[in-house]
């Protein structure tokens, strides 16, 4: 089966056709015949390459009632994504082959991204031994990328074995940072408003503590590093530092980050709670400027689906997190695009090329080129729509987005030269 | 008013006036009168609903319901439907159901009023929410000073001990502050949160440097158990450096006053000769919560005073 996407932007460039047969790129240029192809009509559209996100949360095995391997599949496809990490912290967790494998297989069946499932650092998530991290890596999972997330690895001396260990199987650890010691109770992030509102304290400084020892045991182990969800601007201070040393590390950044601050907390609505915290504007402004220069070298979502009943609750009571993958392409154009921090090649870099690289995925995040996998995405960059949450594909609810208009908007998504998206709505 | 009493923060200069005052009439009205009772509220259902146990929060507010004519409900966490796992949404929408016209709310969990004060069509008044706020403690103190001193207006108040963990301290700052006192804050650092820099206080760690100008000293309750924490060293210690006792109580001007939310710890914030001396507003403190409760509930479900 053949496709000719007439009049799309490459990287928001010239426009051109692109015809795409047997799941590949056949030829770019002007004026493609279509030699009865199915024709996609993409003027005014950017195309990019299939995005990849590094951190997601698909809650299957065990909370199938807030997500599935299929529904977080579909929000995927929606949000312009061609492959997805899947977080270990399932139920059971993922530190297993057998947990691993099975999750590979649903998001097969599924058929709308590549899951690609993480593995546990630690057996249980506990942080006490490693999990076989080789069994992962030689399932037909092929696990790269190994977690905690959700729990940092805390104890020092495993997390420089887990380090040392991964670089047998070419993979790497992403750490969740957050020194347990200093966010006993914590609710938000520690400063003005944290005191005036009476919620314990989130301090940046256990999320930096870790990041800066962690950085020095990959740079004495000369193993990966990547690091979850950076939050603070201190974080970025510290991953600059160590990318100057020449550390091994890379680090992703999520969009709510990127976008909302402390200051959603005074409603007291746990919609916005979420781990780690929403910081201050000088932290968003910070984690912005490192995404555009590449010391943040990924966005990922950290898309954390939660059932009503996890967040209708009081402030404390609630879980942290939040949706992001339906909005996160439009999240970074509104917050990096249209300020002129990233150009679209920028947006192709962060969102699909290093991801997939740090996640070695071979057949994500490459170049829109003839004889490349045609994994992109169609996205209309002047759209702007107002997010209803009842609207979205995921099976929760709990995105922080619900009521804001936010830029632009992904018309197709193409996962291997099959639409997984046409006209902004799943194929299946 | 607004609809809800939420937060002192919430509270602008011209309706915390209008509380006081409104509690001073309250007060004169029902001064020497045999039968302590308006009937202001009569047909009005006030619940009380308590996830905390604070049996003097509780009565004062029942009785300031009472006093008014309203019905009173009481709904403790304990044995009810609660600690079956209920959320607090649906207690409330079930209690709304029942015709509850207002709520008053003590929770654990800083926020809960808000939560339910965008779920449910009645008032809501906070008694307390975690470490948040209590706005009728600071009303009730500001009542008692004015009372005392005669005026809010450039009175020096020093509020000493664990401001971290009181919800007392975080109304009183505001309160205070919006009716024109000077709050000084005196703790140890540790029991001083992150962003009290962004308050309008002064912060002090040193007790005896600032006695001596002050007009209120209010004396916080602090918990033994902050001592396992390594807020500080041990009750000995904090005693010794916070502890209001005899000897800095001499240091006050004449006409200070020392105020004490309760329950007080006697020998660790304050001793029992502080707390028994005749600057002492402590038993006025309990006796005023029910004037100014009464005002709160008669502004928020019955209008304004003519």
């Amino acid at each position: 089966m053949s496709l000719l996407i007439t009049n799309a932007r490459p990287y928001g460039e010239d426009a051109v056709d692109i015809r795409i047969e047997d799941g590949r790129i056949a030829a770019i240029g002007p004026g493609l015949e279509a030699d009865g192809a199915q024709v996609v009509d993409a003027a005014g559209l950017v195309a990019l390459p299939g995005l990849v996100d590094l951190h997601t949360h698909l809650r299957e095995p065990g909370r199938e009632d807030a997500e599935t391997v299929e529904t977080g599949s579909r929000a995927a496809a929606l949000g312009g994504f061609t492959a997805v990490h899947a977080m270990a912290n399932t139920d059971p967790v993922a530190d297993t082959a057998g947990v691993v494998e099975q999750v590979w297989r649903l998001g097969q069946e599924a058929g709308l991204v590549d899951v690609v499932p993480v593995g546990a650092v630690t057996v249980g998530l506990r942080g006490e031994r490693l999990a076989e991290l080789g069994a992962m890596a030689d399932s037909a999972a092929r696990v790269r990328v190994f977690s905690d997330d959700g729990h940092c690895v805390a104890d020092p001396a495993l997390m420089r074995r887990a380090l040392e260990y991964v670089k047998a199987l070419d993979g790497v650890v992403a750490q969740h940072a957050e020194e347990p010691r200093l966010t006993v109770g914590a609710q938000m992030n520690e400063g003005d408003r944290s005191a005036r509102l009476g919620l314990v304290g989130w301090p940046a400084a256990a999320e930096e503590a870790v990041i800066a020892r962690d950085v020095l045991l990959a740079g004495h182990v000369g193993a990966r590093l990547h690091v979850c969800h950076v939050s603070t601007a201190g974080s970025v201070d510290i991953l600059r530092w160590a990318k100057s040393r020449g550390v091994q590390v890379t680090a992703e950044v999520t969009p709510h980050h990127l976008l909302l601050t402390d200051e959603c907390a005074e409603t007291y609505d746990p919609v916005f709670k979420v781990n780690p915290p929403l910081r201050s504007d000088a932290d968003v402004q910070a984690l912005r400027a490192g995404l555009a220069d590449g010391t943040i070298d990924a966005v990922a979502t950290d898309h954390a689906p939660h059932a009503v009943e996890d967040k209708e609750s009081e402030w404390a009571s609630a879980r942290p997190g939040m949706l992001g993958l339906e909005q996160a392409l439009s999240i970074v154009v509104q917050t990096m695009v249209e300020p002129g921090l990233l150009d679209w090649r920028g947006v192709a870099d962060r969102m699909s090329v290093r991801p997939a690289a740090i996640g070695r995925l071979d057949g994500h995040g490459r170049p829109l080129a003839v004889g490349e996998p045609a994994s992109l995405l169609l996205l209309d960059p002047t759209h702007r729509a107002t997010v209803d949450p009842a609207a979205l594909a995921s099976r929760s609810r709990n995105s922080p987005y619900a009521g804001r208009e936010l830029p632009g908007r992904v018309v197709a998504t193409f996962l291997r030269g099959t639409a997984t998206v046409l006209d902004g709505k799943a194929q299946k | 008013m607004k609809r809800h009493l939420l937060e002192a923060a919430d509270l602008d200069r011209a309706d915390a006036t209008l509380v006081l005052d409104t509690a001073g009439q309250i007060e004169s009205a029902l001064a020497g009168r045999e039968v302590k009772k308006l009937p202001t509220l009569r047909g009005r259902t006030v619940v009380n609903l308590f996830y905390e146990d604070s049996t003097r929060t509780r009565i004062s507010f029942e009785l300031a319901a009472k006093r008014l004519s309203a019905d009173v409900i009481n709904f403790s966490a304990k044995g009810s439907s609660v600690s079956k796992g209920e959320s607090l949404k649906d207690t409330a929408l079930t209690l709304e159901a029942m015709g509850s016209d207002a709520i008053v709310i003590r929770h654990q969990a800083s926020g809960a009023p808000h939560r339910l004060a965008q779920w449910v069509k009645g008032s809501v008044v906070n008694a307390g929410d975690g470490t948040h706020e209590h706005p009728t403690q600071a009303l009730l103190d500001a009542y008692t000073i004015r009372q005392r001193l005669g005026r809010l207006d450039g009175v020096r108040v020093v509020l000493v001990g664990d401001v971290l963990h009181s919800r007392v301290a975080r109304s009183n700052v505001w309160l205070l502050s919006t009716l024109g006192a000077q709050v000084t804050l005196v703790a140890p650092p540790t029991l001083l949160p992150v962003g009290v820099g962004s308050w309008p206080v002064q912060v002090s760690y040193d007790l005896d440097a600032v006695l001596s100008k002050a007009d209120v000293v209010m004396m916080l309750r602090v918990q033994a158990e902050r001592m396992n924490a390594s807020f500080f060293p041990s009750a000995r210690e904090y005693s010794r450096r916070y502890g209001l006792d005899a000897r800095r109580m001499a240091v006050l001007p004449d006409d200070a006053i020392v105020m004490h939310p309760g329950p007080m710890n006697r020998g660790m914030e304050i001793a029992a000769e502080v707390a028994d001396s005749a600057r002492s507003t402590i038993v006025d403190q309990v006796g005023n919560g029910v004037s100014v409760r009464m005002a709160v509930l008669y502004l928020l479900l019955g209008g304004a005073p003519e």
